[in-house]
């Protein structure tokens, strides 16, 4: 507990330096409301239209779990796939590598074009876009196993499935944490990038969309928007970080205990 | 053995090791003891020529090999990575059990540590584990490669002792590695000397202490004279 107030001390300190210097800074210099609402203005504002925003958020995070998900999954089969073979490896990675270079942004509206406006399409978005951590790092984990490990393996003839179930997955499941972490947060970019493009159809609206809309001379609602889909994003990375470290802890060590070195 | 620089790892190894023999081997550093060993028990082919191995016309599924890491896996309980080798062939999960808890009883483990992970064992604990892990397939022969090294003096000891009073029980050949030539001298029966790369057999030493051996046989005279001559064969093999 005193850990926890320890770590949360100094941001939240930080926090109300923050909002206090923002509304000291609009009010003294006369900022118009347009430009940059008052802190209590963009509260204000989030009051007004919660249900909307909380069903925006509902509605994001779906996505984003979604994409998030199916990219854990896909992300590992992949990596699975990549381990066994050096010329599967070395044919595809530079595509997998396309899939992080490429602006999602641009890519949005293809996606929209091939597929459709709709929640699947944004799915598809988030998916894209936290794919590649995954994949690299588990590759990375499945291929960093001990030699000498490989060579107990083979002196009891494992076959090649034993070796990937029994060794390179259970290995790379730290490489795997670490991934999803780094993923988790960007399939909340990619949800709302995929609302931007893909989420103006249906009758409930996601994050994204409110952003669009809140750019229309609604800076409170832009903001109030725009602070949500960030606490979206924190919450869903930390609920992955602690997830994580949940699966550590029992994969080495299912007490919790460390005794090294006695 | 012949490595891609075209340099010979090992060459004309010829020596024999008789059934439930207990030979170790000892050379200079990178004299392709370790390459030998990894040989025998099938990790690595060799480049040129053949290798033969006859010890008692063992098949390759009753050899078990040590290494120098207890190489354990951290996920797994101390039970299930025992368990490996059984499971890996398929072995019905019922009768590996009692294979199981007989291996840990053998090499000193108590009940209770078959449900921790290596990560709360002590590094002379893992090595047990990773014997256990060896001895329960019941090998006919047991390579060793450097398994103690890790460990300080007083805990090799005890586990050199361990280990004979195994080797004792079980009548197993084995085949151990060791840069450690009290070590070598308290295991075996004999003592094989390589020279300096390509590895040849530089000298074969008996060594005519009576089994049981007990700590007591490390203050003998005797003990020490044999060590010092192990000691001087290495020094003119490493020249």
């Amino acid at each position: 507990m005193k850990q926890i107030i320890k770590a949360a001390l100094p941001p939240a300190v930080l926090f109300v330096v923050v909002i206090l210097s923002w509304h000291y800074i609009v009010v003294e210099f006369g900022i118009k409301a347009f430009l940059v609402p008052k802190p209590f203005g963009v509260l204000q504002a989030a009051l007004e239209i919660r249900s909307e925003l909380l069903t925006a958020i509902g509605l994001t995070a779906a996505a984003a779990l979604c994409g998030f998900v199916s990219s854990v999954l896909i992300g590992s089969l992949t990596a699975c796939v990549f381990s066994q073979s050096r010329v599967i490896r070395s044919s595809c990675y530079p595509y997998a590598i396309f899939l992080q270079t490429v602006p999602i942004v641009a890519v949005a509206p293809i996606i929209v074009v091939w597929f459709g406006a709709g929640f699947h399409s944004i799915v598809l978005v988030s998916f894209m876009i936290s794919l590649f951590p995954i994949v690299t790092n588990v590759t990375a984990g499945m291929l960093s196993v001990d030699p000498d490990l490989l060579d107990l393996f083979r002196l009891y003839r494992a076959s090649r499935w034993q070796v990937l179930w029994k060794l390179r997955l259970p290995h790379s499941v730290p490489f795997l944490v670490a991934g999803a972490r780094t993923s988790s947060g960007m399939a909340v970019v990619g949800a709302i990038v995929g609302e931007f493009f893909a989420g103006n159809l249906a009758e409930r609206h996601g994050l994204g969309y409110v952003i669009l809309q809140g750019q229309q001379f609604n800076t409170a609602k832009l903001f109030a928007a725009v602070i949500a889909s960030t606490l979206l994003g924190i919450a869903i990375f930390g609920a992955s970080t602690l997830v994580g470290l949940t699966i550590l802890r029992r994969w080495s060590d299912p007490k919790g205990q460390d005794h090294t070195g006695t | 053995m012949r490595f891609a620089s075209g340099q010979f790892g090992v060459r004309d190894v010829v020596f024999n090791v008789r059934c439930g023999e207990f030979v170790s081997l000892v050379g200079p550093s990178g004299c392709g003891k370790s390459t030998l060993l990894r040989m025998i028990a099938g990790l690595i082919s060799p480049t040129g020529g053949s290798l033969q191995v006859n010890a008692g016309a063992t098949d390759d599924s009753r050899r078990a090999f040590v290494f120098q890491d207890s190489n354990l896996l951290p996920w797994r309980s101390v039970f299930d990575n025992v368990r490996l080798p059984l499971e890996l062939r398929g072995e019905p999960f019922e009768k590996q059990r009692t294979a199981i808890d007989d291996s840990l009883k053998l090499i000193g483990l108590k009940p209770d540590d078959a449900a921790k992970r290596p990560r709360m064992l002590s590094g002379g604990m893992r090595m047990r584990v990773s014997l256990a892990r060896a001895l329960i397939t019941h090998p006919e022969l047991l390579l060793l490669d450097e398994p103690f090294a890790a460990l300080d003096e007083l805990l090799r000891q005890q586990l050199n002792e361990e280990l004979l009073r195994i080797w004792a029980k079980q009548q197993w050949t084995g085949l151990f590695v060791t840069h450690n030539v009290s070590e070598a001298v308290f295991l075996s029966q004999r003592v094989v000397v390589m020279s300096k790369s390509p590895g040849r057999i530089f000298a074969d030493i008996a060594v005519p202490f009576q089994h049981p051996r007990d700590s007591e046989l490390r203050s003998t005279p005797e003990f020490a004279k044999l060590v010092g001559e192990v000691t001087r064969q290495l020094r003119e093999a490493a020249r």
